[in-house]
């Protein structure tokens, strides 16, 4: 019994805290079932007492929340985070079974770099309007919430000042016919209409806000946002597992993304740590952070 | 040195003065859908040809541009509706539906609904500042469709059609109105009505355009505080509107005087109508500076709540990522190429996980094999009607009737005069009276009156198919009737019997026609 269970145990854990608490099959199959709960996005432990149960003897018993991770991880899931207001946060990591992939969520965002771009931009812009100061994505309690014509509004009024920028500057930036990949990023977006009448009176799947209005219905389904009304396009607020997923995940691989790019400076390491003054600046005139610089 | 060398083979002397050269180019480029409305009409399944679509697409504009409000835009019905008379105007003999296919071409062309993103390009090319030609890409929309508080879509023109429309690029919105105006006041004083008409719709437009650079400085306020300048920009940008309004306004009232006047003391008929239209176009320009004012006046109450909400909440423990200075400003600023991999390394990981879905042969066999739910096939129990009794209006009563048809029982070979009928029941009446029922021989007498009249034309084929042995029949032999209630053809009334077993009609013919004989 005690081999079997040293088998299970992650190889980095201490030795020491097995020994005392044998692992049965039993726990196996409570620590795999944990993890299915996990995977229901939509499951609250509030709402299922078997799965609040099992999040409390993760966070009380160590070796069953180390045992829940190991399952976890072999499986292809990162595990965010274990509490009961977000349940077991998990996310799919790279080349999981479990990853959504950008062709089977828009079949013509895997053949148009530009719809490839604006459905990537689309979800950024709801984290970003979701999560407007770096304290709202911090803040364990904050409460995001969005709606599909502001998130429109929002990247619009970014590009309209980037335009106007560039045209204080003196800049052209209309693209090179020839060089489509070197039309400025904000043109794209700003360039594709709004919204557009269609026969059906369905929302035009190409225009901005159709875009934006698959990202967030798409998040929904994730348990990522829940909608709370049909104003403005459609208003939603976050859960607490968007909030994890934004701030753990996808957050940093944008940036770290963008460092090698070389677009921001690497100012101690860890670009989630930027000064909120810096930051603050930066936000009032909409800037880019290496611009300050 | 190589500069001034250079220059004789360089076509353009640089970046300078090709810039204005670009800006005409985009200004005709502006143009260009109007002019091409006419050479595609000849596409359209049909003759168009005696249509003027670049009118038509120059009107759309125009009313999109008069009907835009501050919050949405222009409805599209309303549109298509108010461009019809113009275009029924120039084909008026042809019909209705093809009218309103011109109108919505015309539109959808302007929105350039075929693009996937509605709107028109122009290619261009400019020198660099190494002499370097390179061609460009021009990026406009005239039309563009915009969401609604409601969900719908809406019309708004956009900068660059409000500068074809008005003719007017690169200039001032504020100088440009106040100019406009001045020479609004100029043209009335001389008596001049139809350009002042003109400057007057050019002054509307402006008007518009001022209440579009407001309604977006606004817009971005709700959005973000930090990212507006509260300190000194916006309230700068409120206080030089409401100024700019307060001006307006007076102004504009002083307008509105001078052209009642002007409209009231005309005696030409022309010069009427162009006052009392000009007079309706500043009546709509003080409504639309009333709106902005009241959007201005909502501004400050606007900035404090959003402030309370985004700069006095309880700094956080840790800090998180700026997602907006750190990942999406930055993003946009880069080149499609590169902004590609932010964006993806983004989505895989923020748009959460999938179950991989795949089907069980078992769960579908069973599904396939399940019979459907029986439903109800009695509906939800129906409610007692809940009935209240009507009050008895009839003229006669029960007794009267019975009474009436008791006198009109006449036997088959014995008919009557009316006259006769009529005493009799007036007698029999009376005596109803004194038992205590109601009614009296009049009423009586009046019911008998009707019965015999509706007998003149007696209901054969009725009684006929129905089986009836008897049939009261009346007949006007010429006598008057004299009696103090009624008036007319002293009636023989009398009774035919039918033979319901022998269905022989002409017998029954015979039959009323001997016993009225």
């Amino acid at each position: 019994m005690t081999t079997t269970s040293e088998a299970w145990t992650p190889p980095e854990s201490e030795p020491a805290a097995a020994g005392p608490a044998p692992i049965s099959p039993a726990d196996v199959a409570e620590a795999a079932r944990l993890v299915s709960f996990g995977l229901q996005a939509k499951l609250l432990p509030a709402r299922d007492a078997e799965y609040g149960e099992l999040v409390r003897r993760y966070r009380e018993d160590p070796p069953f929340g180390r045992l829940a991770d190991a399952v976890a991880t072999g499986m292809g899931l990162v595990v965010l985070e274990v509490s009961a207001r977000a349940g077991m946060a998990v996310a799919a990591a790279e080349d999981s079974v479990f990853a959504v992939r950008m062709g089977d969520y828009s079949r013509r965002a895997a053949s148009e770099s530009t719809d490839r771009f604006l459905h990537g931009l689309a979800h950024l812009a709801v984290a970003a309007l979701a999560f407007p100061r770096p304290e709202d994505l911090a803040d364990d309690g904050y409460l995001g919430r969005v709606t599909v014509n502001g998130v429109d509004a929002f990247v619009r009024q970014a590009c309209r000042r980037l335009e106007e920028r560039a045209e204080a500057e003196g800049t052209n930036t209309d693209p090179a016919s020839d060089a489509p990949g070197l039309e400025a990023a904000w043109r794209v977006w700003a360039r594709r209409s709004a919204t557009g009448a269609t026969k059906d009176a369905r929302r035009l799947a190409g225009s901005t806000t159709g875009i934006v209005s698959k990202a967030v219905s798409f998040l929904v389904d994730s348990g990522f946002l829940q909608k709370t009304s049909d104003d403005s396009g459609g208003t939603y607020r976050t859960t607490a597992r968007y909030q994890l997923q934004v701030r753990d995940l996808a957050g940093g691989a944008a940036m770290a993304e963008l460092l090698d790019l070389g677009v921001v400076p690497v100012s101690d390491g860890t670009p989630t740590l930027a000064p909120p003054d810096e930051s603050d600046e930066l936000v009032a005139d909409a800037g880019l952070p290496f611009h300050a610089l | 040195m190589t500069a001034i060398a250079d220059q004789p083979t360089r076509p353009a002397p640089g970046p300078a003065a090709d810039e204005g050269l670009a800006r005409r180019l985009k200004a005709l480029a502006c143009t260009a859908p109007l002019h091409d409305l006419d050479s595609r009409k000849v596409n359209l399944a049909g003759e168009y040809a005696s249509y003027t679509m670049a009118e038509v697409g120059l009107a759309a504009i125009d009313l999109v541009t008069l009907n835009m409000d501050f919050d949405t835009g222009a409805d599209r019905d309303i549109v298509l509706a108010r461009l019809l008379p113009r275009i029924a105007a120039q084909n008026p003999g042809r019909a209705t539906a093809e009218h309103e296919r011109v109108a919505r071409w015309v539109l959808e062309s302007l929105i350039n609904v075929g693009s996937v993103d509605r709107g028109f390009r122009a290619v261009y090319g400019t020198f660099g500042p190494d002499g370097e030609y390179t061609r460009r890409d021009y990026d406009f929309k005239l039309i563009e469709e915009v969401p609604g508080q409601d969900g719908g879509v809406y019309l708004r023109t956009t900068d660059e059609a409000v500068n074809v429309l008005v003719g007017a690029l690169d200039t001032d919105v504020t100088s440009a109105q106040i100019a406009a105006e001045v020479k609004l006041e100029v043209l009335i004083r001389r008596g001049r009505l139809a350009d002042a008409q003109l400057a007057a719709e050019q002054a509307r437009y402006r008007t518009v355009q001022y209440a579009e650079t407001l309604r977006r400085a606004l817009e971005a306020t709700r959005r973000n505080v930090r990212a507006v300048d509260w300190m000194e920009t916006v309230p700068d940008l409120i206080d030089e509107a409401l100024d700019h309004i307060a001006d307006r306004y007076r102004h504009e009232n002083a307008i509105l005087t001078n052209i009642r006047k002007a409209r009231d003391e005309s005696v030409d008929g022309e010069h009427k109508r162009r006052a009392a239209e000009l007079v309706d176009i500043v009546k709509d320009c003080i409504r639309r500076h009333t709106q902005l004012q009241t959007r201005l006046l909502e501004a400050g109450p606007l900035f404090r709540a959003e402030q309370d909400r985004q700069a006095f909440a309880a700094p956080a423990a840790r800090s998180g990522i700026d997602l907006y200075g750190q990942l999406l400003a930055p993003v946009l600023t880069l080149p499609l190429g590169d902004a590609t991999r932010p964006t993806d390394a983004f989505f895989a990981r923020a748009t959460g996980l999938r179950t991989p879905v795949s089907v069980r042969v078992a769960d579908l066999v069973d599904l396939l094999l399940t019979p459907p739910v029986e439903r109800e096939h009695l509906g939800a129990e129906l409610p007692e009607p809940d009935l209240v009794a009507t009050p008895d209006d009839s003229r006669f009563s029960e007794a009267q009737l019975e009474a009436a048809l008791d006198l009109l029982d006449l036997p088959a070979d014995a008919p009557r005069r009316l006259s006769g009928l009529l005493a009799d029941a007036r007698s029999r009446g009376a005596a109803l009276g004194e038992d205590g029922e109601d009614g009296d021989g009049e009423e009586l007498a009046y019911l008998v009156a009707l019965l015999a009249v509706h007998a003149a034309s007696p209901p054969v084929g009725t009684a006929y198919r129905q089986g009836e042995e008897r049939l009261l029949f009346a007949v006007d032999d010429g006598t008057r009737l004299d009696d103090p209630g009624f008036g007319g053809a002293d009636l023989i009334v009398g009774s035919a019997l039918l033979d319901a077993v022998g269905m022989a009609a002409d017998r029954k013919d015979a039959k009323g026609t001997g016993a009225a004989g």
